[in-house]
């Protein structure tokens, strides 16, 4: 084993896994349900609101929490950030754990799944569907990022006692190292087409999307807020994983880092609000009705983490970071569900709120996601300690 | 190939600044012609008297099963997974008027536009038709139509869309829409567009005091193929002030403005891929270096 892999006994883990253990059961018996009597009967989806939680959440959501792995590709591979690259793997883990799951939910939540394999028939491609684009990226990222992973599997296999595996790890390694560049280059790549293009998802929905919302900018802010998103999940993840294994933060790289995601929330708000000015649409955002506070609000969760983390002593203490992390995690979802589901208005008295299976689901894919991950980096060289040697070998 | 930081950045930069203003309608999509052959149908709700014969039709030549079984009579209140076409009444200040819901056919219809692999596709005389063979439920097409016109059959584990195809089974062996053929007072008739829109407007013409003056669908988002007469406002039957401007406009424009047929994406990956490959070099020199 790695020597820098700091392994944890089973019974260190918190009750509360066991908890999420039972999540994960109660979800799997869901989606059971859902596959056997449909849709209409498992979630309170209508033919006003065709996407709702699995979509909002799940999809749009997910992947947008999944961007640790592109956000600090981004920073250490374009920006020439080397002193980051510590924090590449654990992004990277949970940015294909996320985007696997949020495949997952897809497959759950489109009607006629058995046909799902007809997207990869080029000749019928619709180059005018934004969905067609998403969806093709989204496939081809989950293959990207579990390639981008596997030299932390290679690694670890290379002393494994299967012989199979030592021979996968003897014959990969090579053929993997001549190919990472371009496979990194597209890990960069398909998460800045798709991730703005779930923005230009509901770009068609003129007549039901609110005008404080339904702006040509939908790519572009989707796009730097994704950004930001991945910036505060690796906070969020690094937090997190030095309180479940009892590792050192790393504070400094945190706090530059944080320094960094300042300037992208800066950025957002600026683009938000000047797109709301331009389209005349600010004496909207201050009617103080229902769909103004929805935008105050959300303009504000923005804005709380960036004023958070202005000061250099703020940034340096763990406590505000994970705070401004969450916020900011919080204020990337509540924009997508605001897009998605509050601000979108089909009219004709259509109501939507999901269901007890639609949530259980959702849940049991959060639940998945953290046992997945604690389990890959309980087994493979994924944390810290990694010296750059051992990552560029 | 070498290349320093700046002229990455100014690169990056360079197509950032496409995509941001490829997000503003430069050069917007061209409108597309009205085909010579576009069928179409013509409701006048002034002669409608709410018999609903079309609606037992519609079921009847779609095979459709009744909305809700077991009950003793069928009873439809809108579209639905069921139910293609259904005559609603409005009664109001303006008056009181029939209504009839079904898909309206746009020239340039969402649903089209944003279905991933054609299972929503213009078909033979411009009928905006489904192909289950093609179709993966992912319900894009519901949110896009901004008439509320696709159905999804919520009820089943193996669903279907579900919206009028104006009986273009019927059309190929030479017969009309069903709800055409039973209407007893000629309230919707199947015909050419072209000639369809000339008779409203006469209709319009002869009897000014009747209607509202104006064709729905002559242009509204784009133009449908299925118009409507009235005598009271359009937006009180639920045919809604969409403009004239066909509905994928925006979301064709900024999706093409940004991708400007895979060039900008391209280039973009050749720029990333020359960023990460100077990382490497970067590293593996500073790697010697801490070596020695």
């Amino acid at each position: 084993m790695n020597p820098h892999v700091h392994a944890l006994p089973e019974a260190t883990l918190p009750r509360s896994f066991r908890l999420l253990r039972i999540l994960v059961g109660a979800g799997v018996v869901m989606m059971l349900w859902r596959f056997l009597a449909g849709l209409g009967a498992t979630t309170a989806l209508n033919d006003g609101y065709p996407w709702g939680l699995w979509i909002a959440f799940d999809v749009v959501t997910g992947t947008a929490l999944a961007c640790g792995g592109y956000a600090i590709a981004i920073l250490v591979y374009v920006l020439n950030k080397g002193a980051y690259h510590p924090l590449v793997r654990p992004a990277l883990v949970t940015s294909a754990l996320g985007y696997t799951l949020a495949g997952l939910a897809i497959v759950l939540d489109v009607g006629r799944y058995w046909n799902l394999y007809k997207v990869l028939y080029v000749w019928r491609w619709n180059p005018n569907s934004v969905l067609l684009e998403v969806a093709l990226c989204i496939m081809a990222y989950v293959v990207v990022l579990w390639i981008e992973l596997s030299p932390a599997f290679l690694e670890r296999w290379r002393q494994s006692a299967s012989r199979a595996l030592r021979w996968i790890s003897q014959k990969g390694d090579p053929i993997l190292q001549r190919a990472l560049i371009w496979i990194i280059a597209l890990g960069i790549l398909l998460p800045t087409m798709h991730q703005s293009s779930l923005g230009s998802l509901l770009l068609i929905a003129t007549h039901k999307l609110h005008p404080l919302w339904h702006t040509p900018l939908l790519p572009l802010l989707f796009l730097i807020s994704c950004i930001a998103m991945g910036y505060a999940v690796v906070v969020f993840e690094s937090a997190l994983s030095s309180h479940l294994f009892h590792r050192r933060v790393e504070k400094r790289m945190l706090a530059s880092l944080s320094s960094v995601m300042v300037g992208v929330l800066l950025v957002y708000l600026i683009a938000r609000f000047a797109d709301v000015v331009v389209r005349g649409q600010l004496a909207a955002a201050f009617r103080f009705d229902g769909y103004s506070l929805l935008f105050l609000v959300e303009v504000a969760l923005f804005l709380a983490p960036a004023l958070m983390l202005l000061s250099r002593r703020a940034r340096s203490r763990s406590g505000s970071l994970f705070r401004a992390a969450m916020l900011m995690m919080l204020a990337g979802a509540w924009y997508r569900f605001d897009v998605y589901l509050i601000a979108f208005n089909p009219g004709r008295g259509w109501i939507y709120f999901p269901s007890v299976p639609e949530l259980v689901i959702s849940m049991s894919i959060v639940a998945l996601e953290i046992l997945g991950y604690v389990a890959i980096v309980r087994r493979f060289p994924i944390l810290g300690g990694l010296t750059a040697a051992t990552v560029e070998r | 190939m070498t290349m320093n930081r700046r002229a990455l950045l100014k690169g990056l930069g360079a197509v950032g600044v496409a995509t941001a203003t490829g997000a503003r309608p430069v050069t917007a999509r061209s409108r597309r012609p009205v085909a010579e052959d576009a069928v179409g149908m013509l409701y006048d709700a002034t002669r409608c008297i709410g018999c609903k014969t079309c609606m037992v039709a519609c079921r009847r030549a779609n095979h459709l099963p009744y909305e809700k079984p077991g009950h003793p009579w069928d009873d439809p209140v809108d579209l639905s997974g069921r139910t293609k076409t259904v005559i609603q009444r409005y009664r109001g200040r303006e008056g009181q008027s029939y209504m009839k819901r079904q898909c309206l056919h746009c020239l340039d219809p969402a649903c089209v536009s944003v279905c991933m692999i054609g299972a929503m596709h213009k078909s033979e005389g411009g009928i905006v038709a489904y192909d289950p063979d093609r179709c993966i439920g992912c319900r894009y097409c519901q949110v896009a139509c901004p008439f509320d016109v696709p159905r999804f059959q919520w009820d089943s584990p193996t669903p279907k869309i579900v919206k009028c195809e104006m009986c273009r089974h019927l059309l190929a062996r030479g017969r009309r829409p069903a709800c055409c053929e039973v209407c007893p007072t000629g309230a919707v008739q199947f015909g050419k567009r072209k000639a369809l829109l000339a008779e409203a407007k006469r209709r319009i013409a002869r009897h000014p005091d009747r209607y509202v003056p104006k064709v729905y669908g002559e242009s509204d988002a784009g133009g449908t193929q299925v118009l409507y007469l009235s005598s009271v406002p359009f937006e009180k039957l639920g045919l809604p002030h969409l403009g004239t401007e066909p509905i994928p406009r925006l979301s064709e424009t900024v999706q093409h403005g940004i991708y400007k047929g895979f060039i900008v994406p391209a280039a973009l990956y050749v720029l990333i891929g020359a960023a990460v490959r100077r990382h490497h070099r970067q590293r593996s020199v500073d790697g010697r270096k801490e070596e020695t």
